[in-house]
């Protein structure tokens, strides 16, 4: 197959799929329990240095709990699939946990606004960073699931995010056309937030699932957090809801409104307010460093940030939105 | 004739562009209203498909994000990013409505960085997002922008996302789908396309209250003349109403 072009771009993982065969190998197969808290398993999986992705998109089904962690645990000089990444890539911004990127969308958070604090970061050229687009990333993602070294896709050509991407152009050997591959991205380790799981990592997600399921069976390592722990006989009444496996899983963490202060479809809308705050207090680094202490540094975990942010009352308010029972729809 | 400001003037001109059957991938702010204001009124067979996975929902009111649970709110489908940019890639969706921080002669648009180099860059920006893979893969990209001189300039900082690239068949060369690209550009002044043959935007409307000097004055490079400039119909007031009470209620977009 002939390159005829291809981006200048480093990977910052090895896409060789049989590398990753080995990994897999060695991979437990076993259904035990794998019930730990988010601090165990942020000790446990997630290392200094490792190739890090977080699941959900933007604020929407996102692992808060584990993105929190992994600040107060002080982990450096990770790299960092940024796919859609705004609210979790506001957090690990704050703890400069990443030096290395992969960007599709980072920095903003949609129709709220730039981080300020995130967007210092980026210009602070202290990150190395390789351009993508959303649905590079996902193909990406889908090579590894697929167990391949790459996939061919029909975007990025004629543009400086090809320039500046990792990919390659070729010539189909098929039809003389056109096309770039996308390298395989198997992570060190992800974390995706759930509705349901049984105890082994049996999973259950309601609503769109975003690049979850590739991201599940690209990763080597997987944390799980989850609405609400399942009986494992609820799972085999119904294996057509199963979309992640137990044997894909490492750990797996109950944290219920464990996507607070982001969406969770079906149980709770984002919490807007605290997300402007967010936003505001970033601007003033000395306000900025007393509001992480006070939300995460010093918070024992996921709950007690809820409690620092309204608690349960503020909880039943973002359900209430979430299901619009107030508006009669 | 009713009153309007400039956005909602772009969103009605917008709407229009999409025609009941057929398909858009839209992002929040003006896309999405364009599509809503769309969908209730010429084209209540409008399929809206956003790229985080959502197909055909029935928006009980405007999005935050292009991933949150309005997206796929009473939908036909949940389902995700591969699913969605390969019914792109199918050719199966017509229409993509994107926005940008730059925008050349021929459609090509930055969401990037302005200035400073690549890896420290002067401002950086978000990035693609999915707006690359729209514009690569949809039949029609058109722009929905505010037009000044800053925005529209002979030479962007960066080219995120393509449009007809140097012009001509530069695109085609390229080895992006054949007979995509961008279709039309939508301001607070005017409606733009481009001529068929160089690719380069040109004048086909002016807006109520504006004229060509007007456009051309605010765009940072020359503009080709169609050969009959016509005036952009202003909004009627069936589509203000729809507009005002059922798509942006709370004036999230329309009051900016």
């Amino acid at each position: 197959m002939d390159i005829v072009d291809q981006g200048v771009g480093r990977l910052f993982t090895d896409p060789d799929a049989d590398k990753a065969r080995e990994f897999f190998r060695q991979k437990s197969r076993k259904q035990e329990k794998k019930l730990m808290t988010v601090k165990e398993a942020v000790e446990k999986f997630v290392h200094d240095g490792d190739y890090l992705a977080i699941g959900g998109f933007g604020a929407n089904r996102i692992p808060t709990a584990v993105c929190h962690e992994i600040v107060r645990q002080g982990r450096k000089n990770m790299a960092f699939a940024g796919h859609t990444s705004t609210h979790d890539f506001q957090i690990l911004s704050a703890g400069k946990v990443f030096n290395k990127l992969d960007i599709a969308y980072i920095i903003g958070l949609e129709a709220r606004g730039l981080s300020p604090n995130a967007r210092k970061y980026m210009e602070s050229g202290e990150v190395e960073v390789t351009e993508w687009t959303n649905y590079c990333m996902s193909a990406r993602i889908k090579a590894a699931a697929m167990g391949v070294s790459f996939v061919p896709i029909r975007n990025i050509m004629g543009t400086d995010t090809f320039k500046y991407s990792g990919a390659k152009k070729i010539v189909c050997p098929y039809t003389g056309q056109y096309y770039v591959l996308m390298p395989a991205l198997y992570p060190d380790v992800s974390a995706i937030h759930v509705h349901e799981a049984d105890i082994y990592g049996n999973c259950r997600i309601r609503g769109i699932t975003i690049s979850d399921l590739d991201l599940a069976r690209a990763t080597k390592r997987l944390i799980i957090t989850a609405e609400r722990i399942i009986p494992p006989d609820e799972i085999r009444k119904d294996p057509t809801q199963t979309v992640i496996p137990f044997y894909l899983v490492d750990a797996v963490c109950e944290v219920p409104y464990g996507s607070y202060p982001g969406n969770m479809p079906y149980e709770y809308f984002s919490d807007e307010e605290h997300l402007r705050e967010w936003m505001k207090v970033e601007r003033e680094p000395e306000t900025f460093q007393e509001f992480l202490d006070k939300n995460i540094y010093s918070c024992r975990d996921h709950f007690e940030y809820i409690r620092q942010n309204g608690g349960m009352e503020k909880m039943w308010q973002l359900r209430h939105k979430e299901l619009m029972i107030l508006n009669n729809h | 004739m009713a009153d309007y400001n400039t956005m909602e003037l772009m969103i009605c001109v917008a709407a229009r562009e999409l025609e009941d059957g057929a398909s858009v991938g839209v992002g929040t702010g003006a896309p999405c209203a364009a599509a809503m204001l769309a969908q209730k009124t010429r084209s209540p067979n409008l399929l809206i498909m956003f790229e985080a996975g959502g197909v055909a929902p029935i928006l009980p009111e405007m999005p935050i994000s292009v991933g949150d649970s309005r997206t796929f709110w009473r939908a036909v489908m949940a389902s995700g990013m591969c699913e969605i940019m390969e019914t792109c890639c199918r050719g199966m969706v017509d229409y993509t409505f994107l926005g940008g921080a730059q925008i050349d002669m021929y459609g090509n648009l930055n969401s990037t960085r302005i200035g400073g180099e690549h890896q420290k860059p002067k401002i950086r920006l978000p990035g693609s997002g999915g707006a690359n893979d729209f514009a690569s893969l949809c039949w029609r990209m058109m722009v929905i922008t505010p037009q000044d001189n800053r925005r529209f300039v002979e030479k962007t900082d960066y080219i995120t996302t393509p449009g007809w690239l140097e012009g001509g068949d530069s695109r085609s060369k390229s080895g992006l789908p054949l007979g995509a690209g961008p279709y039309k550009i939508i301001t607070n002044m005017a409606v733009l396309d481009f001529e068929p043959e160089s690719k380069r935007m040109r004048i086909i409307s002016v807006n109520p209250g504006y004229s060509e000097k007007d456009v051309q004055d605010n765009c940072g490079f020359e503009l080709l003349r169609a050969s009959k400039i016509v005036e952009t119909h202003p909004p009627t007031d069936k589509e203000l109403k729809v507009l005002r009470e059922e798509v942006d209620p709370y004036r999230y977009i329309i009051g900016r």
